[in-house]
């Protein structure tokens, strides 16, 4: 089981070695959450229109492991971008993957760019 | 490099290790432990969930990967067979030799089995073991097989034995508890207290036999029977034993380390034997000439054996240990704190007994009156916690000691308020939180509210036992500073959910964003958007289809979603009446999508496993077989349930079906606080169970009567009576304005039951405003419900039929392939999804 999670590693803009294009804006929805895939990972990827940014995440939650994250509600606690997870409602900080309830859990997050209405998200591997 | 070796890699064993990768950052360390059972540490306090799911992997304390990780080696199957102390080396079962600086024995117990004849017989079982529990439920398949009655007789009527007990029952066995003693669970529970819990265990259906000494064993080569005495036999088909531990000291007697006289490696407050560089912790160590057979001590014992080979010295293991402790057994609440037992000379008791409740609370007091020594609860432990803070801290007391246990007056509680415990008190015994850290966190400004005091001090994420206190203490700390405590919704609007309501509908708000830019700040949360929708759909009948992204997960998808992220469909049964073809129907579409199927509390049927993708596709179906969606996922009407009534009963009184089917179609898609469940039944025997529902009529001679406000449920409540002798028209009018006036004035998530609880004036208020019209808001009322009856629409039809709206029932953006971490295992004849681990 603990294979599946060490699949996902946060990517920072810096390391980025693949912008890989998941499809155009209109293909996901304002304001929440859809999943895309790559190779064998699935990862989260939010329009969230309201603060104007893009972010992508691994789908899977790392409390029970499942592919689930993508269908989260998403907002702010305090101003921080987040995902509540939909089985348990565990919130995931989109900026940096941090668990916001204090708890030992993480997920992997990646950066979106966004050129000519395509949506981009960068890998290292 | 220093080697440490600990032998033994049960719960205690682990947590050594746990606390030594906490402590040491060193690499000077290296850490090996040997475990005889096949797989690591697990936690035993809950073997018997076992018998639930049979996952060993849930039991696990940490993987074998978690080992691995922190640079500690984990060898298995392993036993330790010699210690020799002048080379400090050991030797395994396998012939190898290890040498070690620091040698910590975490060798646990072993279940100690009387000398009974003809224990060694097939179906005898000893209760420790994940291979233990294995065997049992191999041999009860094939009991069961033979003899669907077969019993099963635990040996032993403490703890551990009705633990076991629970697990016969589990296994589908009759089971039977046999323990020497007079009483169950002697060492923990007095004579009364103890009766009270036979009381209730026997009510559950166990069988309880007191004061048998068990002679031998029958039967030729299994057990058949228990002998107690010549004519006293009890015949069963497999045996328990569960008759107390013994601890696992034989390295220490081979190796010459100090032994007690009955028994156990004797240690000093170090957690040293009397080698200084061999520790013992746990179940195998005799501290203060006791062995302490619960978890707690035995993990305060292992941090005290990491923090002296640490050399941290000032960590020592303190004099008294506190042995109390609060569990369920059987679902039967059991606690006992300091004293439980209290000699006449040292103390007085106040006892309070129920015995139609099963219930007993028992507390000791000193002989001043001033201090709380101790005590036993059964059957409601709920004042445990306060309790026992107050015994560890040595609280002052009320003058009259019974208020501690008396069922509390009206709104009064004997404890006072929680800010009266001293601030070393702890609160949050799993992650111990002091009463202090949560106070100071408030005073200190860097917690806000209850949320923040649980990211800073983490109180509660354990077992959430304290939630209450810490709720209590937040709240109480808040006032003392001057803070309103008011019931927002959350950090994003600072209204409740009534106000939130009335602002959206006077001012004719259009959607989440604009009331988000208007009353609120940030970017919401799952906390505010589904509530926010579910005020949209109560004032404009709008369904989930138009804000698709404010929606709670189920309401998104307009299905349920299960455990898996796989998802479950419920078509609509009215009433609980369906045609044979509308059943053929259902049967062929889960044959087609092979999906689950279960029968559900509400008479209707569900179908499970269904994925993303597929929802879409059984919907068209199911809609063209003229379907429509029952709002399973939604919190909203689910059914209205009805018996079958004087269309085909004898005794019916009106025709309950075809009146709960017009409710059902009346109310069908009404979005509300919380789900609304309904019921009718045809004559007062009541087989719909109305008074369970939040509305129920239940036919008399001359119309309906209707009671409200009543739910199953945790907290079960009967429907209160409302109004008498209804006919059709007024019973749905009242109905109508009953409903609207809890939409409307509702806090969130609240059902009907608790809502009428808080509502002042309580069902009396109710009848004068749904009755009497006192508020002169009826004609509203009735004008809003018949609005929102007219507007319903199918939201799955809408679905379906609009190609934009189907595009989000895709489990990938960009690619058809479905989710490839679904694992389905079979199941009976169905299949589930793999357990989680």
């Amino acid at each position: 089981m603990q294979d599946i999670l060490k699949q996902y590693e946060t990517v920072t803009e810096a390391h980025v070695t693949n912008w890989f294009n998941v499809g155009q804006i209109a293909d996901f929805p304002e304001n929440s959450g859809a999943c895309v895939k790559y190779k064998t990972k699935q990862i989260a990827v939010y329009n969230f229109a309201r603060e104007g940014k893009w972010y992508a995440c691994q789908n899977l939650c790392p409390h029970k492991m499942e592919m689930v994250l993508s269908l989260g509600m998403i907002g702010d606690k305090d101003g921080v971008a987040k995902v509540a997870c939909p089985m348990h409602k565990k919130n995931f900080s989109l900026e940096d993957g941090k668990n916001l309830g204090g708890e030992d859990l993480k997920i992997a997050v990646y950066p979106v760019k966004i050129e000519s209405g395509n949506v981009y998200i960068g890998f290292s591997d | 490099m220093k080697k440490i070796l600990v032998i033994g890699n049960g719960m205690v064993g682990y947590k050594f290790c746990e606390k030594f990768v906490a402590e040491s950052t060193s690499s000077q360390y290296k850490v090996t432990v040997f475990g005889e059972e096949p797989r690591p540490a697990y936690d035993r306090v809950h073997l018997s969930e076992f018998f639930e799911n049979q996952d060993a992997v849930a039991l696990e304390m940490a993987p074998r990967s978690w080992y691995e990780d922190h640079g500690i080696e984990l060898i298995t199957n392993v036993r330790i067979t010699d210690i020799h102390r002048s080379s400090k080396t050991i030797t395994t079962s396998t012939e190898d030799e290890y040498t070690y600086d620091y040698l910590v024995l975490a060798t646990g117990s072993s279940p100690f089995v009387p000398n009974i004849k003809g224990v060694e017989k097939e179906g005898v079982f000893v209760y420790r073991t994940i291979e233990d529990l294995e065997g049992m439920l191999a041999y009860a398949a094939k009991l069961k097989a033979k003899n669907p009655n077969a019993k099963a007789a635990v040996l032993g009527g403490g703890l551990l034995g009705l633990e076991a007990g629970k697990a016969v029952m589990d296994m589908g066995l009759e089971p039977h508890i046999v323990e020497f003693a007079p009483k169950l669970m002697p060492r923990q529970l007095d004579s009364r207290s103890s009766q009270v819990l036979q009381l209730k265990l026997e009510s559950i259906g166990l069988n309880i036999h007191l004061s048998k000494a068990t002679n031998q064993i029958l039967g030729d080569d299994a057990i058949t029977a228990m002998e107690f005495g010549e004519d006293d036999v009890l015949e069963v088909d497999m045996l328990i034993v569960s008759a107390g531990i013994r601890p696992r000291d034989e390295l220490g007697k081979t190796c010459d380390l100090e032994m007690g006289v009955r028994g156990g490696i004797v240690v000093n407050n170090k957690m040293q034997t009397s080698d200084p560089e061999i520790y013992a912790i746990g179940e195998v160590a005799l501290y203060n000439q006791m062995i302490y057979g619960l978890v707690a001590p035995g993990y305060d014992m292992a941090g005290v054996a990491v923090n002296q080979i640490l050399g941290n010295e000032a960590v020592i293991m303190p004099g008294d240990i506190d042995m109390s402790t609060k569990l369920k057994l059987i679902g039967v609440d059991v606690a006992s704190f300091g004293e439980p037992f209290m000699p006449a000379s040292k103390g007085h008791s106040v006892i309070f007994e129920d015995k139609t409740k099963h219930l007993y609370k028992r507390i000791n007091v000193s002989l001043d009156g001033k201090s709380l020594l101790g005590g036993i609860l059964v059957g409601d432990a709920s004042d445990y916690n306060m309790l026992h803070q107050i015994y560890l801290n040595g609280m002052a007391i009320p003058e009259n000691p019974a208020e501690l246990i008396l069922p509390a007056s009206e709104g009064g509680s004997s404890f006072g308020s929680a800010l009266d415990l001293p601030d070393t008190a702890q609160v949050c015994s799993c992650e111990s939180v002091t009463k202090g850290d949560i106070c100071c966190s408030i005073t200190d400004g860097e917690s806000q509210n209850f949320g923040d005091v649980v990211t800073k001090t983490k109180a509660t994420t354990g077992c959430g036992g304290c939630k209450p206190m810490v709720a209590d203490l937040v709240n109480e700390t808040l006032k003392s500073l001057g803070k309103e405590v008011k019931e927002t919704i959350c950090e994003h609007f600072n209204f409740n959910r009534q106000e939130l309501y009335d602002l959206i509908k006077v001012n004719q708000v259009k959607d989440y964003d604009e009331t988000l830019n208007l009353f609120g700040e940030g970017h919401g949360c799952e906390t505010c958007k589904p509530l926010v929708a579910s005020i949209f759909a109560s004032i404009t009948m709008e369904t989930p289809n138009r804000q698709v992204g404010i929606q709670d997960t189920n309401d998104r998808f307009l299905a349920n979603i299960q455990r898996n992220g796989t998802y479950s469909v419920v078509p609509r049964i009215p009433g609980g009446e369906i045609t044979p073809d509308k059943l053929i129907v259902i049967g062929e579409v889960a044959k087609k999508y092979d999906l689950y199927t279960k029968i559900t509390g509400g008479q209707r049927i569900d179908l499970f496993g269904a994925q993303l993708h597929e929802l879409p596709l059984i919907w068209k179906d199911l809609i063209d077989a003229g379907f429509e969606s029952g709002h399973a996922y939604g919190k909203s009407l689910r059914t209205v349930k009805s018996c079958v009534g004087s269309t085909w009963c004898r005794y019916g009184m009106h025709e309950s079906v075809t009146f709960a089917i017009e409710i059902e179609n009346r109310y069908r898609g009404l979005r509300s606080p919380h789900k609304l469940k309904g019921g009718v039944s045809g004559c007062i025997r009541e087989c719909a169970e109305a008074r369970g529902k939040d509305f129920g009529l239940i036919a008399v001679d001359g119309g309906w009567n209707l009671y409200v406000c009543g739910n199953g449920g945790a907290t079960p409540k009967h429907a209160v009576l409302f109004a008498e002798q209804l006919d059709d028209e007024t019973a749905v009018k009242y109905l109508d304005r009953f409903l609207m006036f809890y939409i409307r004035t509702a806090g969130p998530l609240v059902r009907t039951a608790p809502w009428l609880d808080k509502l002042e004036g309580g069902i009396e208020y109710l009848k004068q405003v749904v009755i009497e019209d006192s508020l002169g808001i009826a004609e509203d009322l009735d004008a809003e419900m018949q609005g929102l009856v007219n507007k319903y629409e199918c939201e799955w039809k809408q679905a379906i039929e609009d190609p934009n709206m189907a595009k989000r029932f895709k489990h990938f953006v960009n690619s058809d392939d479905t989710d490839d971490n679904l694992v389905f295992v079979p199941m009976r004849d169905q299949k589930m999804p793999k357990a989680w681990s």
